[in-house]
């Protein structure tokens, strides 16, 4: 097979410089594979590393600094059949290492090379991530402070299922890509050689010199045991459908009809763990099945299982503008929580506003018109309080039967759900009946 | 008339996949995690991707992955993830990737308050990304809006090739409504103009200024970069080849604003004063606007939904009725400064809350009342 070396770009390195050798022994393996320039996404980020696209006459994505992985990862879930190479540095281990880990994670079907040389060359001879501690940097002191990372450790630590170390002087270096580019998950090769420009000037590397460090720091040859799996692409399309949307727009014809002319905005104040968000709905629900308009909004803590739990819920005979409630015509105080978390609210209510207010719940003074229940009396517990309370609003404010609450609740609920739903939402109106 | 219940992050995911979106890729975010939820529940049986990033970095790295790649691609977060997908969107600008960003905005700053509503974002989608060159942001006032203009959005990122904002907000994402789905609006998708006959540099335009596509990984080789290019997608530095890629991008985005200004003009004869709003303010509006009218008092109302570009010929034609704007907006005065640059010399008012309520409807109405007062 012919290189895919980009003819109308010859690569241009610092003399002596490794990554010249990266590139070289990248083609080879490419024709080893017998691959063409339209089979390969090279996916680049910056530094040295990142001239690779452009020396090649493949598919060549180049991005921003320690994203290339990300980037490749969009690729090939889009294209899977094309071989994605993403070449980086040191300095794209260090920034990117968040998207390292996590392609080691994912083990989708990508070629990672490391081309590690120390430092960032071409900012300055910073140091990086591999920078070791006794070599001489343009960070002046900062890289005796921090002992370098090992990469292939890091990332057969993460999950890779391929990892090689080379040094770039190593005579199978074309063949190890080759495996790597052939292995059928996410495999890293971490290469090291030396940076001419900036780095070598303080400290020496001889290509013997180079050899010795990757012979102490170890050798990886490949597959890594435990960490080979299912690859993350294949094991996707095993969940993917091939359906045509389905769009249904008629949505939900009127059932039954409500007795109301304008707004009516219910405030439901509860607690965690007592449904309130549930019964907001089936009133909302309810109101849609009448043909009305309706809006809901929900304020909870992030603390889902603790603290205030409250819904407002409007519902009108005309479309919704504002979809707030400013005056509400109805208030459900149903625990401490919900009632504390609208302490604005109470001082504004006037007669218009009906409060169905839980006899074990202290309210502040308001205007409102007061109608105390005790749920605990009527045996009815915490988590049950606020369906019941619909069963009291329907009553008492008479746009809904309690019947159409009870169907919407049989069409909305699951089966397991509904008989204590119809049970809860009389008993309600029995409280208030009487 | 059948009305279906639900909130502007389903909306924004049913109008997806109509637009034809097959990748997604976000990491949650209140008040934007639904909108990860929804699109995992719809992608996959049709055959498109859904990612949960490591971070909001990676999941817009990989939407300009597979946007390259061909697919149709959306991710979605709010103002802290906006920060981090920064570097990204100027890639999303400077090459050419479409890619529409959703930004359920909440009441910052920083990590601000997760489950209040704001719009603190507006000139930040607009501005916050390196080169200062233009993106479009499209801002729905309800349910039914997020559909609507979330084809828009894939239309003109499609179209333009380029990162298009739909600017909802807590209030509107996660507030369930009843919306009449077949009355909706719906936009007929567009695809991107594929390269046809002819050898292939992958950043020269025609006439429209828009470069034809080729996917990355199809037949034919195809050059991606985020540093300054030439058409053929090699990085320069001549100084004419680089003034004259800033100014196609700045113009194929700008010139066009007239197609897509999305708007709402409610004029009434009579009017001394017209409000400019846009997000879920528009309908604290259109009430205070309703009520001013009940009182006898004639007032307009400009709704925006097309925020950027500017649409400054729908500003200008409104200030030439009235004798002054009154812009409000649920911030502390960001978009204000667009109106009253293309409304002078109508003078421009502003009136914004960012106390994590909404603006409520007689707060607007006093404040047009004090402004024709005084």
């Amino acid at each position: 097979m012919p290189s895919l070396l980009n003819p109308s770009r010859p690569p241009v390195f610092c003399p002596g410089c490794s990554h010249e050798r990266s590139l070289h022994a990248l083609d080879r393996a490419f024709q080893q594979l017998g691959l063409h320039a339209r089979d390969v996404v090279i996916v680049t980020d910056i530094g040295c590393s990142g001239l690779f696209d452009v020396f090649f006459a493949t598919h060549a994505f180049h991005g921003l600094h320690g994203r290339a992985l990300t980037y490749a990862t969009g690729i090939k879930l889009a294209r899977p059949h094309a071989k994605v190479v993403v070449v980086m540095g040191d300095g794209g281990v260090g920034i990117g290492g968040a998207h390292l880990l996590a392609a080691c994670r994912r083990n989708l079907d990508l070629t990672l090379l490391v081309l590690n040389n120390f430092n960032f060359g071409m900012t300055g001879g910073q140091y990086s991530c591999t920078t070791p501690q006794e070599a001489r940097v343009g960070s002046g002191f900062l890289n005796t402070l921090e002992p370098p990372v090992d990469v292939c450790r890091i990332v057969a630590a993460a999950g890779a299922p391929f990892v090689v170390r080379r040094s770039v002087y190593s005579p199978d270096l074309p063949d190890k890509f080759a495996q790597a580019l052939s292995y059928p998950g996410f495999a890293v090769v971490d290469v090291w050689g030396g940076c001419p420009g900036r780095y070598m000037k303080a400290n020496p590397l001889s290509p013997k010199d180079v050899d010795a460090l990757v012979q102490r720091a170890g050798l990886w040859d490949g597959p890594v045991a435990g960490n080979e799996r299912a690859e993350y692409g294949a094991a996707y399309a095993g969940r993917l459908g091939a359906a045509a949307p389905a769009w249904d727009w008629k949505g939900q014809e009127a059932r039954f009809r409500a007795a109301l002319s304008g707004r009516h905005g219910t405030v439901f104040l509860g607690a965690a763990g007592e449904r309130v968000l549930s019964a907001g709905h089936l009133w909302a629900m309810t109101a849609v099945q009448a043909g009305l308009h309706v809006t809901q909004k929900n304020d909870y803590n992030i603390t889902v299982m603790r603290g205030p739990s409250i819904a407002e819920v409007l519902v009108a005979s005309e479309p919704i503008d504002y979809p707030g409630i400013e005056q509400p015509h109805a208030v459900a105080a149903l625990a401490r929580e919900g009632v504390e978390r609208a302490a604005e609210m109470w001082r504004d209510l006037t007669r218009e506003t009906l409060v169905i207010q839980g006899a074990d719940v202290p309210v502040p003074d308001h205007g409102g018109r007061t109608v105390v229940v005790d749920f605990k009396k009527a045996g009815i517990g915490r988590k049950d309080r606020a369906v019941a309370s619909l069963g009291i609003l329907a009553c008492l404010s008479g746009i809904f039967r309690i019947e159409d609450l009870v169907e919407t609740a049989a069409s909305i609920l699951p089966p397991s759900q509904r008989d204590a739903t119809a049970g809860l939402l009389r008993a309600g109106a029995l409280l208030v009946s009487a | 008339m059948g009305l279906t219940f639900m909130d502007g992050n389903e909306a924004v995911v049913k109008g997806a996949v109509y637009a034809g979106c097959r990748f997604f890729a976000g990491y949650p975010i209140t008040p934007a995690s639904t909108i990860l939820s929804g699109m995992l529940e719809a992608l996959p049986p049709l055959g498109g991707i859904v990612l949960q990033g490591e971070d909001e970095i990676a999941s817009i790295g990989c939407c300009l992955g597979a946007s390259m790649a061909g697919l149709k691609a959306m991710t979605a977060t709010s103002g802290p993830g906006i920060s981090l997908y920064s570097e990204n969107i100027s890639f999303a600008v400077g090459s050419e990737i479409p890619l529409v960003i959703v930004n359920v905005m909440r009441q910052g700053p920083s990590t601000g308050a997760a489950t209040r509503g704001a719009d603190g974002d507006v000139q930040f989608m607009r501005w916050g990304h390196s080169g200062g060159l233009p993106v479009v942001v499209l801002a729905p006032t309800c349910a039914a809006d997020c559909f609507t203009m979330t084809v828009h959005a894939f239309n003109l990122a499609e179209s333009l090739r380029c990162p298009v904002f739909v600017a909802s907000s807590k209030e509107i994402g996660m507030t369930r409504e009843t919306v009449d789905l077949e009355a909706v609006e719906k936009p007929v998708p567009i695809e991107r103009t594929a390269h046809g006959e002819g050898p292939y540099l992958p950043f020269a335009a025609g006439p429209d200024g828009v470069p034809p596509f080729l996917p990355m990984g199809g037949p034919v080789p195809v050059r991606q970069t985020s540093s300054m290019h030439g058409p053929d997608g090699y990085i320069t530095t001549n100084p004419a080849v680089m003034q004259a890629m800033v100014e196609r991008l700045k113009a194929k985005v700008e010139s066009r604003i007239d197609s897509f200004s999305f708007y709402e003009w409610d004029a009434q004869d009579g009017a001394r004063t017209a409000l400019v709003t846009y997000g879920v303010t528009a309908r604290s509006a259109r009430a205070a606007v309703s009520r001013l009218r009940a009182q006898g008092r004639p007032v307009s109302l400009l709704v925006l939904k097309t925020l950027f570009p500017v649409p400054e010929k729908v500003i200008r034609s409104a200030a030439e009725r009235v004798e002054r704007l009154l812009v409000v907006e649920a911030n502390l005065g960001q978009y204000v400064h667009e109106v009253a640059r293309v409304a002078c010399p109508t003078p421009t008012r502003f009136f914004g809350l960012m106390c994590g309520r909404m603006i409520r409807p007689d707060e607007i109405l006093r404040e047009v009342i004090r402004a024709e007062s005084s």
